[in-house]
């Protein structure tokens, strides 16, 4: 889960990494009182998960409460990179002598984490690493020894920083590194890390990403439930404990497992490319056990996506058998009609696996309308695409 | 032969006296795996009944290994203790921990994987959140369904579970060697190319297909280990082609971000590599049997 800008140096503060003063704001009269309390020159900058919000007019300079108000009037709503600005940071103005860039991450590739420094701050640290990978210094982390002052000063100091910024820097660098693991953060980036002329170090931005699987020793964190940003389909989804994700197009996807259901993704806009273009409209996996209720909040979700022309239900029988999977379909269409909720867009159902043959003569029984079964997963795609076409 | 398991596998369960840990247990034993026993700490010296046969309850790992000679773990220990009984597993030094807890922080994989690697990787670690290491009419430890496929020769690893069914389904003709399920997350234990290492030094496995998706570059990594180590057919499969970058599809590692971690970089990579890759499952699975038919 990433965080908003304000929410990660609230983060920082809490583990002493030095932030300048600031606060969070929704409309532009708070932007006014904040600037009103800090005194002198502020910046106000939009709080949006993505990056280039300088470029797209996201961050403002602002010399008193007046233009403060003026300034959040202007990036409140803003779309940046289809992110809306719902509030704004108000922060101080700062005077800066240069900029670094330190970063913490999960290094998949060598299964442990990363320190990445470099002197060469406040620009895009992807291109910093395809232009100049020299300038980016990566440093391994074992996690079972952690970073102290010693190993802070040698990650700065590989990350070209100068003699005088890395006594300094090499405190906050501990401090971040305490942020890490004190809030099992998969990420917590400082870009740029400032120092300023009187020879103070901060983080005037951040970024943290933080391990959803971490939620049962980190409760604080479930404040950080982006709530508002949601859509409401993913918002419904989750309600019911579903594992949903929105996507653009007309067919309305239901499988088992992650693999499977990405799979079912492409196999769905393969075939959709036969039919127009027709593309799936959702990621869902309801899991190993496909049990009824699960399979109808499932169905109940994808039908209420306005979008939805077609449904393709994905099974493979593994631990489930088939049949136990076909009578959860045929469960999931009685939940549905008892709470007036009719199917009513056509459903192609791939049973294969353990029963396969019981499954789909239950399903063939059951004579449910619009329900049509197809054996394999590249003809039952073909046919849901075809009939999202005739259905858009 | 097979890799990682085979006949003369002993097995113990972490967390066997858990709903999910004892379900398993009974499913594996009932599917002809050498289930010797299980641990809880709490619950040393009892036993638990497994259909009609009854297993001992250790209260540690070593104590287990002292006792049976089991040299497989397989853990449904919960998130918030699984680092500490994968800690215990490998000071017992057993040879396989198969990990197929889901929802493992990725600070205690990364913290147990370096622990594992600090006491000299004795203990093979596969997942956390995989379904697990089966050898048909050999043994088994996790949760693939033992009844898909019998014993064949072809080898499949891959990140994903329901993939790996149904892969072993379309090659039920000619049959599995081993399917090593290695698990979605951002750090698991053993990777594609230590599992593909071990396909190409089996004498059991003709062919290898290789599972994979959006996420990371374990798959890139793979490809460059393919052609300068591995003389086998290879065949792969990678699903995410149409995933939108910024989404985690279900599994925590499967995320595109930036340009890294897409589908096609991934083909692209295996396809260099010599590896022929598959658009769908059913392609990949046709792609194995051709390939193996002409050997």
């Amino acid at each position: 889960m990433d965080l908003y800008e304000y929410q990660a140096k609230d983060l920082f503060a809490e583990h002493g990494v030095p932030v300048l003063a600031g606060e969070v704001a929704d409309s532009a009269e708070a932007a006014a009182a904040v600037a009103r309390r800090l005194g002198g020159p502020v910046v106000v900058k939009a709080q949006v998960k993505t990056g280039g919000r300088g470029k797209a007019g996201g961050v403002k300079l602002a010399e008193s409460p007046e233009e403060a108000a003026a300034a959040a009037e202007a990036i409140l709503g803003l779309d940046i990179k289809g992110h809306v600005a719902r509030r704004v940071l108000v922060t101080e103005a700062s005077q800066i002598a240069a900029e670094y860039y330190v970063s913490f991450l999960v290094d998949r590739a060598n299964r442990t984490f990363l320190a990445m420094a470099s002197a060469e701050g406040g620009v895009e640290i992807e291109q910093l690493a395809v232009e100049r990978p020299e300038a980016l210094a990566k440093v391994a982390v074992d996690p079972l020894v952690g970073v102290d002052r010693a190993q802070a000063v040698e990650i700065l100091r590989r990350g070209g920083f100068p003699a005088e910024v890395i006594e300094q820097a090499a405190d906050v660098v501990v401090r971040l590194w305490e942020a890490f693991v004190a809030e099992d953060a998969t990420l917590v980036e400082v870009n740029p890390l400032v120092s300023d002329p009187e020879g103070r170090v901060l983080a005037l931005d951040g970024k943290v990403a933080v391990d959803a699987s971490a939620a049962f020793r980190q409760p604080g964190h479930a404040a950080f439930a982006d709530v508002e940003a949601t859509d409401p389909l993913e918002a419904m989804a989750a309600e019911r404990d579903l594992n949903y994700v929105k996507l653009d197009g007309q067919v309305g996807i239901i499988g088992n497992g992650a693999g499977l259901v990405m799979s079912t993704l492409d196999v769905v806009a393969y075939a959709g490319a036969r039919y127009g273009g027709v593309q799936p409209a959702n990621f869902l996996d309801i899991g190993g056990g496909a049990s009824a209720d699960v399979m109808a909040a499932g169905l109940e979700v994808i039908l209420a996506d306005a979008d939805v022309a077609s449904v393709f239900v994905n099974v493979f029988g593994g631990i489930t058998a088939c049949d136990a999977v076909a009578n959860g379909i045929v469960q999931a269409f009685e939940l549905l009609s008892q709470r007036g909720e009719a199917v009513d867009k056509p459903l192609v159902v791939r049973l294969d696996g353990n029963n396969a043959a019981e499954g789909r003569r239950i399903l063939e029984q059951a004579g449910l309308p619009r329900l049509v079964q197809v054996d394999t997963m590249d003809g039952a795609a073909d046919r849901v695409a075809e009939l999202a076409k005739a259905g858009v | 032969m097979a890799i990682f398991l085979d006949n003369s596998s002993r097995i113990i369960v972490q967390g066997i006296t858990g709903s999910e840990g004892h379900k398993h247990a009974r499913r594996m034993l009932a599917a002809g795996a050498n289930i010797v026993g299980g641990v809880n700490a709490r619950k040393a010296g009892q036993s638990v009944d497994l259909d009609g046969q009854s297993r001992p309850v250790f209260g540690s790992v070593a104590e287990a290994m002292a006792e049976t000679g089991a040299n497989v773990t397989v853990l449904f220990v919960p998130p918030a203790f699984a680092k500490d009984a994968v800690i215990e597993a490998v000071d017992a030094g057993i040879e396989l921990a198969v990990v197929i807890t889901e929802g493992i922080p990725v600070h205690d994989a990364a913290a147990f994987w370096a622990y594992a690697c600090s006491a000299g990787n004795t203990t093979r670690i596969v997942g956390p959140n995989c379904p697990g290491v089966i050898s048909p009419g050999r043994s088994n430890a996790g949760i693939i369904p033992a009844d898909i496929t019998e014993s064949g020769r072809i080898g499949v690893v891959s990140k994903s579970g329901t993939l790996t069914y149904q892969l072993m389904y379309e090659l039920r003709d000619i049959g599995i060697s081993t399917a090593v399920g290695i698990g979605g997350d951002p750090i698991i234990g053993t990777t594609h190319i230590d599992a593909i290492a071990a396909f190409q030094d089996d004498p059991d496995t003709d062919v290898i297909v290789m599972i994979g998706e959006i996420g990371g570059d374990a798959e890139e990594r793979a490809a460059d280990y393919i052609a300068s180590h591995v003389t086998k057919p290879v065949v792969g499969y990678v699903a995410g082609f149409t995933a939108p970058e910024g989404k985690t599809m279900g599994h925590a590692g499967a995320i595109i971000s930036g340009s890294a971690g897409t589908a096609d970089a991934k083909k692209h990579a295996l396809e260099t590599a010599g590896v022929r890759v598959g658009k769908t499952p059913s392609e990949a699975a046709e792609l194995a049997r051709e390939l193996y038919k002409q050997l």
